[in-house]
């Protein structure tokens, strides 16, 4: 045996007992062949990180795209009709009905405030859509809306931790991070897991595509929207292709023979790494070229006019991102934080963000791709039935709404046209079906073929997961 | 129940469902509940029979309730096997109320009546019947007969037992054991590695080659590569203490400190900016790592080291400095997002100091305890909150913290500058508009909810101003300078935030809300930017307050169970002192001999800096569930060592790199892939990754572009567009750059706003510190070389180190390039890399020629005599060095 194969040896030994019980045997063996250094024209062992695995059971989805709706929407004026509120308008709730409210800026006796949108149903389904979303309700048989979610935050950064991270405090990894390290990535040429974001920046900030304790191979590659897609990109002014090929090489020259110096299989994987970044030079460029795509795909997306120009842009980088084979797209939209407002924000808002995400439903149902691309919009929490007012001038709001909230799924295994769980007459608690983060994240690394409580990773004394030490999968909305 | 009247169908029907909800979340919320139909309901019946304890009730408890509350384990402090301790109750108070079953907390959770918790956890939930039976049992008394105690009890009483495991077992210093080649030996370490090395029947590996052990030690103990002329000097030198003299002076650097606070800063979370939301800029949190930075040149003893930063303030007469110390605890994340509650974010902040130092010190991971009692570690929820008591009466202060040379200029300008800042505050109605600001906050302290308006302008004292609900309650003469300052520098700069339309009206503050108000907001900060300073600290003081501490049930910051009072850890010892013990108090027992904990942990992180791993490899977790030590005595040995030389860290320094094993070569042995993959016998040295820091700081230096100064504020270098777009809402930018020599700092100075890592950082493994971090993942990504290649600031560098290379050594290609291997890497090329890079420059040559214009970007500084062709080509050449493997390892 050459140092090099039993430098293999080594490094897959190492990297499965860091992943403990979350990698099946059965990924196992795909590593064995992802880097199979047999079927390598090189010596060196190709040690990939991102390497292709299996997860624990036969998947649905392959990639996953989350829409993260930062601010929160209302869910009251897109997506959970209620009529009922229009009899309590003006007026508060007796404090019966409030008594446990978490809010975070009014008092639990604010006046109830109806929707004063119409909504439509659609579809076979019949699934009701607000006119603020008339695209999305036409993707209503496509769509399984989710109307009883919870969570414990009821502040932003603590409840985007929360849908990313599974857990309110900093420090633990994104699930693109989770997914990414338990699948790699289908592409050899792009990140695995990458993060695009419009309007204000996100809530978390970085945190929300961080990799926490894993190892930052998994956590999400920024695609920008100045400058490089990705950060330095781009070669330094002077430097042509064929200079920056001469260069790679010689590095790679020096490299190989630092590594028969020294056999460390670190400097295989540093190779490995320079040789993904230039072939990223080459591939970017070409994913943020939209000239190969028809005139009609372009303008369902919206990608060339106001007010869809960045968010229908995303969506379809999302699209031919998930053609390449990208595993994890995160695109983040923002701010939808209406305490003062509302209907000029998710006016605005809604012209920015439903038709593209409608048109991303479509294009990837056409091409095939739905089934296995699982759709999620996603906020951290809702909106309340009462009114914010902070004064008279300011323009009427909604509060924080944590304990009952609508957001949708769509493909990758998700039953198609199903509404889950009621909520109550006016919206402020869950009737039946109570959804919460946890139960969606399990659901979600469900689709991609994970027991959720076996990806896990070891870290200070402990299994950690995404799902905390909550999450049951959904059932009655898996295909 | 509220009654009301409302139209019928299916919102009466959802109502019923929701006023159901009500009553089961109500009956959890209160255990003093009032008999009710409602809950009744929910019971399940009592049994009519009399009840014989043994018989009924016994087997119940035993069968379904002991195994985590009785002998063994008391899980949320409950033990249910006899009866002193089942009437005394759990955490959350006591859970049989005799007569009274429908309150008595055991009924009611095994009747799963409140929310989202039900006993017993797993396995069938009890019958109605057995239910039926512990009520009928608490209802006729709760009678326990004394036969049926167990005999346990007599014996249990005198507390839980010791822990067997090895970390917490008492240090003695092994003696080294007897080896077979004492020659190998240069240290007492050495017996210890060689020892095992031949019980495993494997040779250790040969000393590392001159260059590299020079190269190793020069990052190790200082952050940065040798230089050239250090290189041939030690090279030369054949005295054989020329190593030791090597190690002295560099432990005697100033960039020793910087090196080695890198580690202790990831430990202490240390920061620039508060984290989430508005992650607000700390201005003066850097006056922590200037400590750090000088405790570790000074070589302050570790216990002192240890003692400073958990309690400085409270030492006796407390100088600047040991205040400053405290610093560590002000770390922490702080959310000052509108909305959230100030308490819970203060019981945030006090639960990360408690388990912050629980890691650091002592290696356990306490945290888990925050919510119930530590499942594989003799750690209970009481224990948590006996350490999180000594950090709950801590308040937040900021104080003058005067670095040498401030003092005098600041004095001398101080009358001018008091009168300048009077005028202004004069002149702006500032006096005549406070007091009713204040009265008004005043009230809205007292009257929460009753006014929106004043509710968020005092939720903004509270969160912009550090202790300001504190301040503002103090009559003006009992307010110390600062603090008055501080009160007036709130209200005139974040008027905007407190000041509203509604408010205005009232109190007549028109002149504030034009659209372009003459309100001072900025001129104050212009006036005091305009005189010299006095730098400032943020530190921690207890608090005139003196608030109790309690155990939360799961964790919750808003939900108190029985009252604890400050102690460590019940299974590790005790202190003297059970009722009032103070920071000071845990500071001391914490190096104390009683806790063999702080040197074990302490010995082993600094040798993980050195080989890769610990000698325990989970240096963050010493429980249980962490891994045994490979070689336990050596790791006692060390410890003790290190106490013994009165906890010198210089010292333990010095007892490694001095060793044998420290200095064998890291290549990789064959043989010992399959018998050793993770290298825990320690035959070789490992190659290790540098950390983020010491990537940039290692570019820096060999370009020439460092600017080594020690210590000091944090600097921005340029940040390329679009980064500031993570912030939230985009709020945070990155308002100035340094300029100057700023921009050429360490990598430890470089400003660490939390929501917006400086991206080199982040992709080289840094983290943006939310949590205290023993040990940091190496990972090896396409990110990582994109950076290297294009980030401007390595560009930069290899530009200047072609100049240098070209403007140090005039002479040929394979003198200039043996110069350049020095410079970069610390050795002579070999003549395949010779050749290799030879024929890399001539094909760029190639390629400038053919490319117009092209050279001259690369290389933008002209050079007398020298074409700028070659200087981009050695340029490129520069840039291959900064990119190879080796240049970014400590071989």
């Amino acid at each position: 045996m050459t140092i090099e194969q039993l430098a293999a040896i080594q490094s897959r030994r190492r990297f499965l007992k860091k992943c403990g019980a979350g990698i099946s045997t059965a990924a196992f063996a795909n590593l064995l062949s992802a880097e199979g250094y047999s079927t390598d024209s090189s010596k060196l062992p190709r040690v990939n990180p991102m390497a292709p695995r299996r997860p624990h059971f036969a998947p649905k989805a392959k990639n996953i795209i989350l829409m993260y709706q930062s601010g929160a929407p209302s869910q009251l004026d897109l997506f959970d009709p209620k009529p009922g509120l229009s009899k309590w308008n003006g007026e508060s709730l007796p404090p019966s009905l409030t008594k446990d409210l978490k809010l975070a800026f009014i008092k639990p006796n604010a006046k109830i405030m109806a929707s004063p949108y119409k909504f439509k149903r659609y579809g076979q389904s019949g699934m009701e859509f607000s006119e603020l979303v008339p695209h999305l309700g036409t993707c209503a048989d496509d769509i399984c809306m989710i109307r009883t979610m919870n969570t414990e935050a009821f502040n932003h950064d603590p409840g985007v931790l929360m849908l990313t991270t599974g857990h309110t405090q900093f420090g633990r990894p994104s699930i693109g991070s989770w997914v990414a390290y338990g699948l790699g990535s289908e592409s050899q040429n792009l990140p695995g897991f990458v993060v695009l974001g419009s309007g204000k920046g996100p809530n978390g900030g970085s945190n929300i595509w961080g990799n926490g304790f894993l190892p930052s191979a998994y956590q999400g590659t920024r695609f920008r929207t100045t400058g490089d897609p990705i950060l330095y990109l781009a070669n330094n002014e002077g430097v042509s292709r064929e200079l920056q090929r001469s260069r790679l090489d010689v590095i790679r020259k020096l490299n190989e023979k630092r590594y028969e110096e020294t056999g460390d299989l670190e400097i295989a994987a540093r190779i490995n790494s320079y040789e993904l970044a230039f072939r990223m030079q080459i591939a970017a460029p070409g994913l943020l070229d939209f000239s190969d795509e028809p005139q009609h795909i372009l303008d369902a997306y919206g990608a060339e006019k106001e007010p869809t120009q960045a968010f229908g842009t995303n969506c379809l980088l999302a699209r031919r991102m998930v053609e390449r084979g990208v595993r994890f797209v995160m695109l983040n939209h923002g701010d939808w934080d209406a305490h003062q407002k509302i209907d000029e924000n998710h006016r605005e808002n809604c012209s920015m963000v439903d038709q593209p995400a409608a048109a991303l439903i479509k294009d990837l149902k056409q091409r095939g791709l739905l089934d296995s691309t699982l759709v999620i919009w996603s906020a951290e929490f809702g909106r309340t039935p009462m009114i914010q007012l902070d004064r008279p001038d300011a323009g009427a709001g909604r509060d924080h709404h944590p304990d009952c909230y609508s957001l949708w799924l769509a493909g990758g295994g998700i039953k198609p046209g199903t509404i889950l769980g009621e909520t109550d007459d006016i919206g402020l608690k869950t009737v039946q079906d109570k959804v919460h983060v946890h139960d969606l994240q399990a659901t979600v690394l469900h689709c991609l073929g994970f027991d959720h409580e076996k990806l896990t990773f070891h870290h200070e004394g402990r299994d950690f997961r995404l799902t905390d030490v909550g999450g049951t999968v959904i059932d009655s909305i898996l295909l | 129940m509220v009654k009301r009247e409302v139209v019928g169908g299916t919102f009466m029907k959802n109502l019923g469902k929701i006023l159901f909800f009500l009553a089961l979340v109500q009956t959890s919320s209160s255990l003093g509940w009032a008999e009710g139909s409602q809950n009744a309901l929910s019971l399940p019946p009592v049994a009519q029979k009399p009840i014989d304890f043994s018989r009924d009730i016994e087997p119940i408890l035993k069968g379904r309730c002991t195994m985590c509350h009785g002998e063994a384990q008391q899980l949320s402090g409950l033990r249910l096997d006899q009866r002193s301790t089942a009437m005394q109750g759990g955490y959350s108070g006591p859970v049989i109320i005799p007569h009274k079953s429908s309150e008595s907390k055991l009924v009611r959770i095994v009747s799963g009546v409140i929310k989202d918790v039900v006993m017993p956890p797993s396995g069938e939930r009890l019958s109605d019947d057995e239910v039926g039976l512990l009520r009928a049992w608490i209802d006729q008394g709760a009678s326990w007969p004394l036969e049926a105690e167990t005999a346990l009890e007599a014996t249990a009483s005198s507390g839980r037992k010791k822990s067997s495991h090895w970390a917490y077992q008492p240090l003695k210093k092994p003696v080294p054991p007897e080896i077979d080649n004492p020659k190998w030996a240069r240290s007492p370490v050495d017996h210890f590695i060689l020892a095992r090395l031949s019980k495993e029947g494997v040779d250790p590996s040969p000393e590392a080659d001159k260059y590299t052990l020079f190269r190793r030690l020069h990052l190790d103990l200082i952050g940065m590569p040798p230089t050239p002329a250090q290189i041939t000097a030690y090279i030369k030198d054949s005295d054989p203490a020329a190593y030791e003299t090597w190690v002295d002076r560099l432990l005697e650097s100033p960039h020793y400190g910087e090196k080695w606070a890198m580690q202790w800063l990831d430990l202490a979370r240390y920061a620039d900016s508060d984290g989430y939301e508005k992650d607000l800029v700390r201005p003066h949190a850097w006056r922590y790592r200037h400590w750090v930075i000088k405790a570790l040149n000074d070589d302050m003893p570790f216990d002192q080291f240890t003692v400073e930063q958990i309690a400085g303030d409270l030492l006796p007469n407390a100088t600047t400095e040991q205040k400053v110390a405290t610093g560590f605890h002000r770390n922490t994340l702080k959310n000052r997002e509108g909305g959230v509650k100030i308490e819970q974010f203060r019981f945030e902040e006090i639960i990360d100091r408690a388990s912050t130092v629980g890691t650091v010190w002592m290696g356990l991971t306490v945290a888990c305890a925050q919510c119930h009692d530590h499942k594989y570690d003799p750690i209970t929820q009481k224990d948590f909150y006996s350490l999180f008591s000594f950090f709950n009466n801590a308040d937040e202060v900021n104080i003058d913290a005067p670095l040498a040379g401030e003092m005098g200029p600041f004095l001398s300008q101080w009358p001018r500058y008091r009168t300048e800042r009077e005028e202004l505050l004069q002149k702006n109605r500032v006096y005549e508009l406070m007091p009713a600001w204040e009265e008004k906050m005043r009230l809205a302290a007292r009257n929460p909810g009753k006014w929106t308006d004043l509710d968020h302008a005092y939720d903004a004292l509270g969160k912009y101003l550090d202790n300001g609900h504190g301040i503002v309650e103090k009559s003006p003469s009992e307010r110390t300078r600062k603090e008055t300052d501080s009160l007036i520098d709130h209200f005139v700069v974040n008027y905007h935030r407190i000041i509203t339309k509604e408010f205005n009206k009232e109190l007549n503050y028109k002149d504030l809300l034009r659209g372009n108000s003459s309100f001072p907001s900025g001129k104050l900060q212009d006036l005091k930017d305009k005189f010299p300073a006095v730098s400032e600290a943020q530190t921690i003081a207890e608090s005139a307050q003196g608030r109790k501490s309690n155990i939360h049930i799961r964790g919750a910051w808003n939900q108190k169970g029985i009252e604890v009072s400050s102690a460590v850890p019940a299974f590790l010892g005790s202190l003297e002192n059970t009722t009032n013990a103070s920071r000071i108090d845990l500071a001391e027992w914490i190096i104390s001999e009683d806790n063999p904990l702080t040197a074990r942990v302490t010995v082993n992180r600094i040798w993980q800096e050195y080989f890769g791993a610990g000698l325990v490899r989970t240096s963050e977790n010493f429980g249980s569930q962490g891994e045994t030590p490979t070689h336990p005595n050596l790791l006692d040995w060390l410890a003790a060592d290190f106490i013994e030389h009165d906890w010198s860290l210089k010292k333990i320094h010095k007892t490694i790199v001095m060793s044998t094993a420290y200095r064998q070569s890291s290549a990789a042995r064959p043989e010992l892939v399959t018998q050793d993959p993770d290298n825990r016998w320690l035959a070789r040295q490992q190659r290790l990754r540098l950390p983020a820091e010491l990537v940039r700081d290692s570019t820096l230096a060999v370009s020439g572009l460092l600017y080594p100064k020690i210590g000091g504020k944090s600097v921005r270098p340029p940040l390329p567009p679009g980064v500031t777009g993570l912030s939230y809402g985009n709020s945070q930018q990155w308002p100035e750059e340094s300029d100057g020599r700023d921009r050429y700092r360490r990598g430890l100075y470089v400003l660490l706003q939390r929501t917006i890592p400086y991206p080199q950082m982040a992709t080289f493994d840094a983290t943006s510190r939310e949590i205290t971090l023993c040990k940091r993942e190496r990972s090896n990504t396409p990110l990582q070389s994109l950076n290297l290649l294009n980030d401007p600031v390595f560009t930069e560098a290899a530009q200047a180190l072609a100049v240098r290379i070209l403007s140090e050594s005039k002479q040929s290609f394979s003198e200039r390039l043996l110069h350049a291997f020095q410079i970069a890497l610390a050795r002579t090329p070999s003549d395949e890399e010779l050749e290799s890079l030879q024929k890399y420059y001539h094909r760029q040559t190639q390629i400038f020629e053919q490319e117009p214009g092209a050279a001259e970007k690369l290389a933008p500084v002209e050079l007398a005599g020298i074409s700028r062709i070659e200087t981009a080509a050695w340029t490129g050449l520069s840039s291959v060095l900064l990119n190879l493997d080796e240049f970014i390892t400590r071989e």
